[in-house]
């Protein structure tokens, strides 16, 4: 299954719903692209919805981390929605269950900006 | 390759040996097969998971680090069974690598970094890991995971 990824506005906030394996290769490179788009356009509010993404790599990872400190040194925050089975498995290896800020329903994440 | 393990076997082959080139295609394909082998030999979903994440990171390790992207450099994988484990072997053509060089990307300075976590997750999902700096060069990484035995089966 391909990577997809459509960015969509809720205020001031910026959803990106993905879908599909965010692996090294087509995943990392098409959310890194839109991720830079965002924060190139001034966006550092974002919540990347993991609810249709199945998979995780080491890259994968990198890719989400890498946009967490970009958004944050602009004042801003990348959090997480519905973040599914295996791909959390990942991130609590990792320790970065709790680094982002992960949330399970779309207005509580969107709120919780404040 | 046949194992007791939920009574199911690969047939006859004990071992088989890829040779990839360096192409990104080439992580996906040894995780599809290795993924495809541990089912075979009755590992549970989350176990397949695991196995074939951790060749994939083991792979990507070889791509990266040892070929350097390089599609000349080749990236050899042996996928062995025992009658106790699934052993998985990735070895690349580049310099080698102390695994005690790797920095623990747990550790609070870490833990913000964008790349360093493949070896980390190859070490938590698999029973055994061991990197070694074999004979003809490169790095070779060696994995396995236990066999799951049937609560009643006879040993």
């Amino acid at each position: 299954m391909a990577f997809r990824v459509t960015p969509r506005l809720v205020g001031e906030i910026v959803i990106v719903d993905a879908s599909g394996k965010l692996a090294l290769g087509d995943g990392t490179a098409r959310l890194r692209q839109t991720l830079r788009g965002l924060f190139d356009e001034g966006h550092n509010r974002i919540i990347v919805n993991l609810a249709e993404v199945d998979y995780v790599d080491s890259s994968g990872i990198g890719e989400l981390v890498t946009a967490l400190t970009t958004a944050r040194r602009g004042g801003g925050e990348v959090k997480l929605l519905q973040v599914a089975h295996g791909v959390r498995d990942v991130l609590l290896a990792t320790k970065l269950y709790t680094v982002f800020d992960v949330h399970s329903e779309e207005a509580a994440a969107v709120s919780s900006f404040g | 390759m046949s194992a007791n393990n939920n009574g199911r076997s690969l047939g006859s082959a004990q071992r088989i040996e890829l040779t990839l080139e360096s192409l990104l295609d080439s992580v996906s394909l040894a995780e599809e097969m290795c993924t495809r082998i541990a089912g075979a030999v009755g590992f549970d979903d989350d176990d397949c998971f695991k196995i074939g994440m951790s060749v994939r990171e083991g792979v990507i390790n070889a791509y990266n680090y040892g070929s350097q992207k390089q599609r000349g450099k080749k990236i050899f994988v042996t996928f062995e069974l025992t009658a106790e484990k699934f052993i998985i072997s990735v070895r690349d053509q580049g310099r080698g690598f102390n695994v005690q060089d790797v920095p623990d990307p747990l550790a609070d300075e870490n833990l913000l970094k964008s790349s360093g976590r493949g070896v980390f997750l190859m070490r938590s999902f698999m029973d055994e890991f061991a990197v070694r700096c074999p004979e003809q060069g490169g790095a070779e990484l060696i994995m396995a995971k236990r066999l799951r035995r049937e609560p009643n089966s006879a040993d």
